[in-house]
């Protein structure tokens, strides 16, 4: 049987779908967006703090969405990506990418809890309450559940192919979910207690509020890639540490 | 194959497919008969949980008819995912797991009948109380149907849902308080719909709308989720 093979650019990209081939190539590329992480995210707090205007209606408070926005648009679309690989490795049978699930879930908690937590903080003095049950704050509060779901289904797992599998299963589920459970507390919200607090009416945005809360979004993302690539690297090593290349590779490659 | 034989196949392959759903539904009924204690359970269970909850919130009638639907909803749900922990754990200790997974008949078949035969055990004696219990709420009485029916509807959902976590954790060590980690927030919008359609019709609205879609939800757990219990059980028992 021949191997499947992917071609752009005189690279055959499948190759790196072997943890043999993606290993370098993860250790590799994680200084690049280290870095980036780094110099976004300076650049993005600066514009924050000292460069965009005092809203006229929120005050000063307003400056924890440069954290806030990043780390809920991570937390949402983080899900998708690891439900993704998770799929591609229940399909294709394919190791990285149940690993790439595996490494991506803890990110996706980290941002989802740094949501509610910064949406807390920014709650307080706005609304005078820390937590309402407004529906994107209850949704955000399931999907930070369900990312432990899966992490500590995986963890009680000690096979790491079942674990794999059994997570994927697991994400694809919450995938389905997610919509549902989306609309369902949106509609129980409004049902309940009205419409006292609306999030999606927000006032037109400066220019500069928006150049650091999309500076800083690109910061998360460049952070989300470094980290998920270095926990892949490190699963790689825990659970291919008996194979034949990693040895010859540490010889060689990290002396 | 010549059409007419193709057809007797089909026909055949049908009739063996609903006998084996009869067998495997009327086998675990059959089996929780003999062992009533384990329905019991479940069911005293929820009793307690629900009774509970005027001693920590006080015996003010009015707080209590607020509450009731909440109270019972949310009891009915903890009850159906304890009960979901023998699901599957006695078929993979003893073997007929296995043999039902290298059976010719499609696994999600199956899995729907052992679905159906564990609602009927645990499931359907909680709709059945439900409305005794309403009653110490003090639930107005014209809501007693309300709230049967919505658990008629809502529960064989939580079954077929939390069939995939019971599935996923099969001989895992801590299965019980995964299974519940994993379960209860895929169950929030069986939840919402199922007590919303009481809060409905407490405030004079017509309920309909919940019962559909709880209706919705029904259908759509039952047509994908034996899939999902199936996958999970090949990956549990390899």
């Amino acid at each position: 049987m021949s191997q499947p093979t992917l071609v752009i650019g005189n690279i055959n990209w499948f190759r790196y779908a072997s943890p043999q081939a993606f290993y370098p190539l993860a250790g590799a590329m994680i200084p690049w967006f280290a870095w980036a992480a780094a110099l976004l995210c300076v650049a993005g707090l600066y514009v924050g703090f000292f460069v965009a205007p005092t809203d006229h209606q929120q005050g000063e408070s307003y400056r924890i969405i440069f954290i806030h926005v990043a780390a809920a648009w991570m937390s949402m679309f983080i899900y998708l990506v690891m439900a993704f690989w998770a799929g591609v490795g229940l399909v294709f049978n394919t190791r990285l990418s149940g690993m790439m699930a595996t490494a991506l879930a803890p990110t996706g908690a980290l941002f989802t809890f740094i949501a509610l937590w910064t949406g807390a903080l920014w709650g307080k003095p706005t609304w005078g309450a820390w937590w309402v049950w407004d529906a994107r704050l209850t949704s955000e509060l399931i999907l930070l559940f369900l990312y432990f779901g899966f992490m500590a289904l995986q963890a009680a797992i000690d096979e790491p192919r079942r674990a794999d599998r059994a997570g994927a299963v697991l994400a694809l589920v919450g995938v389905v979910n997610i919509p549902i459970i989306y609309y369902s507390v949106k509609w129980w919200n409004t049902l309940h207690q009205g419409a006292s607090v609306n999030l999606t009416s927000a006032p037109t945005m400066a220019a500069t509020m928006l150049a650091g809360m999309l500076l800083m979004a690109l910061a998360a993302w460049m952070y989300s890639i470094a980290a998920s690539l270095h926990r892949v690297r490190s699963i790689i090593l825990e659970r291919e540490r008996s194979a034949d290349w990693l040895v010859k590779y540490r010889h060689t490659a990290e002396p | 194959m010549p059409a007419h034989r193709a057809f007797h196949y089909v026909r055949d392959s049908k009739t063996r497919m609903l006998s084996v759903l009869r067998t495997v539904i009327h086998r675990d009924l059959l089996l929780a008969l003999r062992r009533r204690a384990d329905v019991a359970t479940v069911l005293l269970f929820f009793v307690i949980v629900v009774s509970l909850f005027p001693f920590g919130i006080g015996p003010e009638p009015n707080l209590l008819r607020a509450i009731a639907p909440g109270v019972i909803w949310v009891a009915a749900l903890l009850s159906c995912m304890l009960a979901l922990a023998r699901l599957f754990a006695a078929d993979f200790a003893d073997g007929t797991l296995e043999q039902m997974l290298v059976s010719p008949t499609p696994l999600g078949l199956i899995v729907a009948g052992k679905v159906a035969a564990h609602w009927l055990t645990s499931g359907l004696p909680l709709v059945l109380i439900a409305p005794v219990l309403a009653i110490q709420f003090d639930l107005n009485q014209s809501l007693l149907g309300v709230l049967a029916l919505s658990l008629l509807i809502g529960t064989p959902v939580l079954s077929l849902i939390g069939a995939i976590g019971a599935a996923l954790t099969l001989g895992l060590r801590g299965g019980g308080v995964l299974l519940a980690l994993l379960v209860l927030p895929l169950y929030v919008p069986v939840l919402i719909i199922g007590a919303g359609a009481l809060d409905a019709a407490a405030a004079g609205q017509s309920a309909q709308p919940h019962f559909l879609l709880l209706a919705a939800l029904l259908v759509l757990a039952a047509a994908f989720t034996p899939w999902a219990i199936a996958a999970s059980l090949r990956i549990s028992s390899e």
